[in-house]
């Protein structure tokens, strides 16, 4: 018990990476992977800033008042791991946009049968 | 105010802040500033044209810049650049040695050929309105791929290894076919899986040590080596560092990706971005967590070796069977990384050397074999098997041409891929697997057979009357083209220069053995 509570935020990262993870593998709608991808992403941000904080701690400014400080740096570099994250997640909808356009659909195994008619259509004959 | 100094220590004193306003001293970032300040430039004149020659200003001035720094870090020195004068470990720091030089010399020198043929080629493969639109993502690429080369800063190098692959994403799905599309989409999921799992990897590794900076990371990395969230961090690195270089069984983004992208794209990142990828491989694993950590502490050495094996066998297996001749060299590519992570895997200097030589090689003869290919699709529209039967009759210098890399991919005395299978060989005797140098040959027999597959139909079958119509590929493909496929013969004939820049790249890598 107390190895999840002295660790929670670790565990909270595993469990969202994992979903994540698991939603773009088992889901074959294309926009839905994309979903999973960015919860995938989104744990990693907990796992850089969660341990930056310091329980008391104030924002790294000199005062004889404070003597605990948190570590600034991971939220400057999570902010650029956003942005970076927020790019991904538009392209790959305005590919997905596109692969609609193209074949009419966004589900991953209909967008593979247009592309294997012959092997379709002897799937069909024998159903 | 930017200065940059020489020295063989990573950090030992506070960089020298002159008022210098010479051009040369900002060398080591140059070559990445001037493609990141096209590309927007090419958006705002939203012209083709203009975008084209912008494209190649910057690739050949990042050349230009490239070709200085390897002649300044030749002699084994290092070149430590702090950007915007904030002093490493705490500013972003860009560190050449004669590794990155190497590579920064070729990832440019790709760009710089590969722009000259994409004028033609865009222009029968992409939109007219989309030209500008090409060029930037191609200089973007460009950027970040030298950037990835250049950058001392962990975190640095996952926004760099990002810039390059969203554009070559962008790059992909510009290709005619509506499967490009869903080879980019495959792309853009798997590739941003493994660039996570990489900056999960760097994340575990600035939570151990408290800093990015690369060499300042290898040198608190001692105290901490075998602790767990290490071992995690070199598990989510090799994971990550592998989707990108596609090692084999973590390809399977890139038959299609190579297979429907525009050619010249094809091209340029098959020369390019898992090359990159596997520098980053070697960077982690010799800079960061050091030899002794990686290979003698875990079992990383036969992991490389059975998936270079697999790679190897596998993957030229299904090439030989491919409908589509873009697909089968993609897989071939596959396989050829095979044989440089088999280099890795020895874990000596002759590996080593083999590994670096065979990345260098690697480029140039893909580099060739797509860049003709994208003659055959530019004349034909296809480059099926069933399309080309008899081409050699009007296209003979491409098809020549492609033959000639077939060879080096083979590795026939005479070209590049015999030089780095000769030092792949030695290296296996070396480290006394002498089954391993004779599964080395075995496997370029499978080589003979694909390679033959396109020599059978473009010079023993009689043309269609579709393909006798064809005329040979404009001259401003044919001659990016021919160039490569001279420095495929020049350098398999005369391999000192190649030789000498991977063995002392190796010696920088492997400090022991030097």
């Amino acid at each position: 018990m107390t190895a999840i509570a002295n660790h929670f935020s670790y565990w909270a990262t595993l469990f969202i990476a994992i979903a994540g993870l698991y939603i773009v593998i088992a889901r074959g709608n294309l926009v839905k992977k994309l979903v999973g991808l960015a919860i995938f992403q989104t744990s990693v941000y907990l796992l850089y800033i969660a341990p930056g904080k310091l329980i008391g701690g104030t924002a790294p400014i000199i005062a004889d008042k404070f003597a605990v400080y948190s570590n600034p740096l991971p939220h400057v570099l999570i902010l650029t791991a956003i942005v970076v994250g927020v790019a991904t997640l538009a392209l790959g909808l305005a590919i997905v946009v596109r692969i609609k356009e193209a074949y009419g659909t966004i589900e991953e195994d209909e967008i593979l049968a247009q592309e294997q008619p012959a092997l379709q259509q002897t799937a069909d004959n024998k159903m | 105010m930017r200065s940059w100094r020489r020295s063989n220590l990573p950090f030992s004193k506070p960089p020298i802040t002159r008022c210098n306003i010479l051009i040369s001293q900002n060398y080591p970032i140059l070559h990445v500033v001037v493609p990141l300040i096209a590309a927007p430039l090419m958006v705002l004149l939203r012209h083709g044209g203009f975008a084209w020659l912008l494209a190649a200003v910057a690739s050949w001035s990042s050349l230009a810049v490239s070709a200085a720094l390897l002649a300044e870090v030749a002699g084994g020195g290092v070149i430590s650049y702090a950007i915007g004068s904030w002093a490493p470990p705490w500013g972003i720091e860009y560190r050449i040695d004669s590794v990155n030089a190497f590579l920064l010399v070729l990832v440019s020198l790709i760009a710089s050929v590969v722009v000259i043929y994409c004028r033609e080629s865009v222009e029968a493969e992409v939109a007219p309105e989309q030209h500008y639109l090409f060029y930037t993502m191609y200089v973007l690429c460009l950027a970040g791929l030298l950037g990835i080369a250049a950058t001392g800063d962990g975190f640095n190098l996952f926004v760099f290894l990002e810039i390059s692959s969203l554009s070559s994403y962008v790059l992909i799905a510009l290709g005619r076919d509506r499967r490009a599309l869903v080879a980019s989409y495959q792309y853009l999921i798997m590739g941003t899986i493994g660039a996570t799992f990489i900056v999960i990897g760097v994340g575990l590794l600035f939570l151990m040590t408290g800093t990015l900076n690369l060499a300042d990371m290898a040198a608190r990395l001692r105290e901490v080596t075998d602790t767990r969230p290490i071992l995690a961090a070199l598990a989510f690195l090799t994971v990550g560092i592998s989707l990108k270089l596609a090692l084999f069984p973590l390809h399977l983004w890139l038959p299609n990706a190579y297979a429907y992208a525009p050619s010249a794209v094809t091209a340029f990142l098959a020369a390019t971005a898992t090359k990159v990828s596997l520098y980053v491989l070697l960077r982690f694993y010799y800079s960061v967590f050091g030899e002794s950590a990686v290979f003698i502490a875990h079992p990383t050495s036969d992991i490389l070796l059975v998936l270079s094996l697999a790679a190897m066998f596998i993957a030229s297996t299904v090439a030989i069977f491919q409908d589509n001749i873009k697909r089968l060299f993609a897989y071939s590519s596959v396989a050829q990384i095979g044989y440089i992570t088999l280099g890795v895997s020895f874990d000596s200097l002759t590996g080593l050397t083999a590994a670096i030589v065979h990345l260098f090689n690697h480029a140039l003869t893909k580099g060739a074999i797509f860049l003709l290919l994208g003659g055959i699709a530019l004349r034909l529209g296809a480059v099926r098997f069933q399309d080309i039967g008899g081409i050699a009759r009007v296209m003979p210098l491409t098809s020549f041409g492609i033959v000639l890399a077939g060879l080096s991919l083979i590795g026939v005395p005479g070209t590049v891929g015999f030089v780095s299978k000769w030092y792949l060989v030695l290296a296996a005797i070396e480290s006394g697997a002498w089954w391993l140098a004779l599964l080395i040959v075995l496997s370029s027999l499978l080589a003979v057979i694909y390679v033959w597959r396109f020599v059978e139909a473009a010079y023993f079958q009689v043309p269609s009357a579709s393909v006798s119509r064809l005329r040979e590929a404009p001259l401003s493909m044919l001659v990016p083209a021919w160039l490569m496929v001279a420095a495929c013969l020049y350098f398999g004939l005369d391999a000192s220069l190649t030789l000498s820049g991977a063995s002392q790249a190796a010696a920088e890598l492997l400090p022991g053995s030097r």
